[in-house]
């Protein structure tokens, strides 16, 4: 085991798999200099222009063409710069990708990856700090995956890479450096639509995805040793297909649920896994579902102050599990 | 080291520009930063003297963390003295509680707490035959919380399970009783409130058989020394349970299950978990994607994870996922225990001594004789929603049949 | 008002010098055809209720069957849009193919009865599957071409569009990004002069399709699209200036849709008949049956024999096809994600 930066993982998960296998390309702007957060740094040196392709900038086109590269056998990794600019590439993310296999009825598949950072905690502002996962969650023949952790985030690219169906890849920028953890040696992957529980606890069960996964463990290790409250925290990793039996395992111990996400809260994911609850797991609950989150405004402002006030952390978690806990 | 830039996290000290006792004037430039990203220099955000560096060349420095100490003046009474700060010391912030604050509406007033109880506590109440006014509640305005309800069924099992109470004592106040309180632990709480639930909730059946496992006791005996030396651990009945177990839960998927109020969950993976006894309690580490180990594999194995239970050194991973328990009672000479299953499994098995013991053999031509033969007990508490004696009978009969074909030609790696 | 164009004056001989037999000639004749008949029977049935939706090629035939003829089938890539039956024709689906897609059975090739007519899929020939979102086949078509060329095959790439869907962004960025990368697309349009009622001038502020090409760095060329071997000849060059590496191309083919957009638009809104009555008197039909007549390689006779067959042709193949069975209702959960 080696102990690797999230972004480093990402980058060796890209390596692994081109060295692996021929038709894995990358698209995308800047990223033959090695992108701007250096994600696919020695990429050209290693791979030639060929397969390491800068585009014109339009992201329509970053994603179309890539689709277009899949149909003719490849299997791409288009990079959108920022979560932000994925907008212009909805239409054919939507209207394209997610509906290939199903409109084809099978004949075709699409076995693209669309890698983009998002999230926020870096002075981003508004354009440079937004979760967009929500607006695709919502759309059946997309798989989304948000990985929390080094080994998630090399484990989750690789399994993206193989998978026949388009998969949409959300790094947080925030964790690229600042996470540092083990990584394991060989050729392993992470299976798309299992979570993860990180950490045992009997009280409250804390869902939770990307770097707000940290927040969460930092805000249950405290509550744990001062107020002896144990929360269960489970990282969902994926959202679609998400992992519904863990979902319900983790609702059913506590009867005490928390979701958290840095996305704003009306119409996030939180509220397809609070009704999920709701629906399937009733019998067990013993409180309310509860849900923290961005408040809902356009995105992060830049002003520290502003920012801070929108974003959750460890003591906005710790003080809700702990009023839940009491509830 | 100020923030310089989205996921720059630390900086490191090239060269200072300014040395300690010169005066800087405002912006001007102090010191150079190597950072991932770029390298900078860094402006002086006040005007003063460089008082004292902390930072020297070649140093790291985390973001918010000083770099060096500037002298500055201050008129006094026009605005708050500003102390002597590190440069690059980042703007403090207010923590306001800005995200929606997540608080749990409180239960309606009115019909009182009594009047409200949740699903949980409601199923729990029906489960045990509970009346809830008997319950003290701990939650918000004396709302009974599963917890209390949990609480108020482990009490009254403890009570009922108490001796008869003593006859009325006489008017002087009872004494305490004597003795020692031994503090519990979280793992001794943790298995307490494991063994009830499981207790509790799982209807539990049980049944036994014996198998015959001279062969492999022979066999064992002979290569175990030799196996010893080559792989570094020991080559135990355990290691061709595990292994025997393993291919009988492929016949029997049943048994690798969980109960559900939506339906069986049948496992897709198979994790079997093998209770160790550590000094603390009872620990089981689990042993994931079994099924894919060879015998010599599992032996080392279980070897190590045996070790690093003992040893306090178990990761979260080490004992999550399990599918189904193996405990090795034989190990302190036990020939007959009745398990309490792990909950959430469908089942928990339990490899008793290996006991050379008189038994009855076919002798061929002439009928029958008594043997010493090498007999070992096997032990399965299953849950009786999700399995009916057959199945579990079945699935026993396999993990026999096998234990009794294991010998020198079966493949240890 | 659109008028027709004059057919350009140039020197017409048989197909000798294009590469095309007699026998390739007549069958480009019937295939086109056969698509129009196709389409007539196609606006009928939904008209006598028997299908929800029509939407045809009536006057494409020429510029759709002459392009597909440079064509190599199943080894260049097609990437059509929602008029192009005479493409998929010419490339080798059957009539009873495509009414299985029309009438949505089970047995649709293109899609099990899931996509509107004309949505076109079959991978053995390469022809891409579409959706009806306009113009996002075009970026789909440059990545095709992309992959074509990393793998150093000599595989061309088509992609077909109206002069409508020129205004969409990823016609631009298609576009763009094939000439920057120099990737072996051909970009054919067959612009009709009207994006359902919008004529062209409400869509573009030059003359010609292939005015835009120049600003992307590529070479746009504009032919009369009612001219079968003229559009042959056009896309053959473009065809094969792509697969020796030359870059891509712009064909701009000018014709004229004879029926309105689909079966749900009524053209009498914003055209007139006088103006369909004069590109009536220029229907690619009429013209190629009459250059084979001048030629000596059709007369009177054969072209009834012709038109008989192909009308037998396409009652079997509604006949067949309504005998078909839909879908199973289940069949609607199935092929969202690999099994």
């Amino acid at each position: 085991m080696a102990v690797k930066q999230y972004i480093e993982a990402i980058r060796d998960a890209l390596d692994e798999e081109m060295g692996a296998d021929p038709r894995v390309l990358v698209m995308g702007e800047d990223v033959q200099e090695g992108g701007v957060f250096r994600a696919t740094e020695g990429l050209l040196e290693k791979y030639g222009p060929g397969r390491v392709i800068d585009t014109p900038l339009a992201e329509s086109s970053i994603v179309g063409v890539a689709i277009g590269a899949a149909f003719n056998g490849m299997r791409p990794v288009a990079e959108i710069q920022f979560a932000d600019f994925i907008h212009p590439a909805m239409n054919q993310i939507i209207s394209e990708a997610a509906r290939i296999r199903y409109r084809s009825n099978g004949a075709f598949c699409c076995p693209i990856v669309v890698r983009a950072p998002f999230g926020g905690g870096i002075h981003g502002a508004l354009h440079h700090s937004q979760s967009v996962e929500a607006f695709f969650f919502h759309v059946p023949g997309l798989k989304i995956v948000v990985p929390s952790t080094p080994a998630d985030a090399k484990g989750l690219l690789r399994a993206a890479i193989r998978d026949d169906d388009p998969v949409l890849y959300f790094e947080h920028k925030r964790a690229y450096r600042l996470l540092k953890d083990e990584v394991p040696e060989g050729d392993y992957t992470v299976p798309i639509g299992r979570a993860q529980v990180r950490r045992e606890g009997d009280d409250v069960t804390v869902f939770t995805y990307g770097f707000m996964m940290h927040e969460a463990l930092n805000a249950a290790q405290r509550l744990s040793k001062e107020d002896g409250i144990e929360a269960c925290v489970v990282d969902l990793r994926s959202l679609s297909p998400l992992d519904r039996d863990a979902v319900l395992e983790g609702a059913r111990r506590t009867g005490k649920v928390l979701i958290v996400h840095e996305d704003n809260l009306t119409g996030g994911v939180g509220a397809e896994v609070a009704a999920i609850i709701a629906e399937h797991a009733f019998e067990s609950l013993d409180g309310p579902i509860m849900r923290l989150a961005a408040p809902d405004v356009p995105a992060f402002p830049y002003a520290a102050p502003l920012e801070d006030f929108c974003l959750p952390n460890a003591e906005k978690i710790g003080d809700a599990i702990r009023r839940l806990a009491a509830y | 080291m100020p923030m310089i830039g989205e996921s720059v996290t630390e900086g490191t000290v090239l060269r200072w520009l300014k040395a300690e006792g010169d005066r800087v004037a405002r912006d001007e430039p102090l010191v150079e930063v190597e950072t991932e990203k770029v390298d900078v220099e860094i402006p002086s955000p006040w005007a003063g003297v460089l008082q004292r560096i902390v930072a020297r060349v070649g140093d790291t420095v985390p973001v918010g963390e000083p770099l060096a100490y500037i002298e500055v003046k201050v008129v006094v009474g026009a605005q708050h003295a500003a102390p002597l700060q590190p440069a690059g010391a980042r703007p403090v912030e207010t923590t306001q509680v800005g995200t929606p604050p997540a608080q749990p509406e409180r239960p309606a007033s009115g019909e009182g707490p009594a009047g409200r109880y949740s699903p949980a506590v409601l199923a729990l109440a029906r489960e045990h035959g509970l009346d809830l006014s008997q319950v003290k509640g701990t939650g918000i305005e004396g709302r009974i919380t599963r917890k209390d309800v949990l609480a108020f069924v482990a009490a009254r099992g403890a009570v009922a399970a108490a001796p008869p109470a003593a006859p009325p004592a006489p008017a002087v106040a009872p004494r305490p009783a004597a003795g020692e309180v031994m503090r519990l632990t979280p793992t001794r709480r943790t298995i307490a409130e494991r063994m009830s639930r499981s207790a509790r909730t799982v209807p539990h059946a049980w049944l036994a058989v014996e198998a015959d496992v001279t062969r492999l006791a022979r066999w064992r005996q002979q290569i175990k020394d030799d196996f010893r030396q080559r792989e570094g651990a020991d080559l135990t009945f355990l290691a061709f349970a595990v292994n025997a177990v393993v291919r009988a839960l492929k016949e029997h998927p049943i048994l690798n299950s969980s109960w559900s109020d939506d339906g069986i969950v049948l496992k897709r993976e198979i994790n079997v978990g093998v209770a160790v006894a550590t000094g603390e309690g009872l620990i089981v580490p689990v042993i994931h994607g079994t099924d894919r180990l060879s015998i010599a594999a599992l032996a080392k194995k279980l070897s190590d994870l045996g070790e690093r239970a003992r040893a306090r050194k178990l990761t979260i991973q080490d004992v999550q996922g399990g599918t189904f328990t193996i405990d090795n009672t034989g190990a302190f000479g036990s020939i007959m225990s009745v398990p309490i299953i792990n909950y959430p499994q469908a089942a928990i098995l339990t490899l008793e001594a290996v006991v050379p013991r008189p038994v009855v053999v076919d002798d061929a031509p002439d009928g029958q004789a008594i043997a010493i033969r090498h007999m070992v007990n096997l032990c399965l508490s299953f849950d009786h929603r999700i399995l009916d004696g057959a199945q579990a009978g079945a699935f026993m009969a396999s993990v026999k049949v096998k234990m009794e074909a294991f010998g020198p030609d079966t493949p240890l790696h | 008002m659109v008028r027709p164009r004059e057919a350009p004056a140039r020197t017409r001989g048989v197909g000798e010098p294009l590469g095309l037999s007699d026998d390739q000639l007549r069958d480009m004749y019937y295939k086109m055809l056969v698509a129009r008949i196709l389409g007539d029977r196609m606006f009928i049935l939904n008209r006598q209720g028997r299908a929800p939706f029509a939407i045809t090629g009536h006057g494409h035939e020429a510029c759709q069957v002459g392009s597909a003829f440079a064509l190599r089938p199943g080894r260049d890539w097609v990437l059509p849009y929602y008029r192009d039956m005479g493409v998929v024709l010419a490339l080798g689906m059957t009539s009873r193919e495509i009414m299985l897609h029309f009438l949505a059975r089970a047995a649709d090739p293109c899609s099990g009865g899931r996509q509107m007519p004309n949505h076109w899929s079959y991978p053995s020939l390469r022809i891409v599957t579409g959706s009806s979102v306009v113009a996002t086949q075009i970026p789909h078509a440059v990545g095709v071409a992309l992959a074509s060329k990393l793998r150093g095959e000599d595989d061309v790439t088509i992609v077909y569009f109206g002069e409508g869907a020129t205004s969409q962004g990823d016609f631009h960025e298609g576009l763009n990004f094939a000439s920057v990368h120099r990737l072996p697309v051909v970009f054919f349009c067959e612009n009709n002069g009207y994006a359902i009622s919008e004529p062209q001038w409400k869509e573009m502020a030059v003359p010609n399709v292939s005015d835009r090409a120049r600003g992307y760095g590529l070479r746009g060329s504009t032919v009369d699209g009612n001219d079968a071997l003229v559009v042959y000849q056009t896309t053959r060059w473009a065809v094969g200036e792509c697969r020796h590496g030359r870059g891509p191309k712009l064909v701009e083919a000018k014709t004229y849709r004879l029926v309105p957009h689909s079966s749900s638009d009524d053209d009498r809104r914003y055209r007139s008949r006088a103006e369909l009555e004069e590109w009536a008197k220029n229907d690619p039909l009429d013209r190629f049956r009459k250059y084979l007549e001048e030629h000596g390689l059709l007369d009177e006779e054969g072209a009834q024999a012709l038109r008989a067959r192909a009308e037998a042709e396409v009652q079997d193949a509604v006949d067949y096809a309504e005998s078909q069975p839909y879908p199973a209702p289940e069949e609607a959960l199935s092929h969202v994600f690999h099994p």
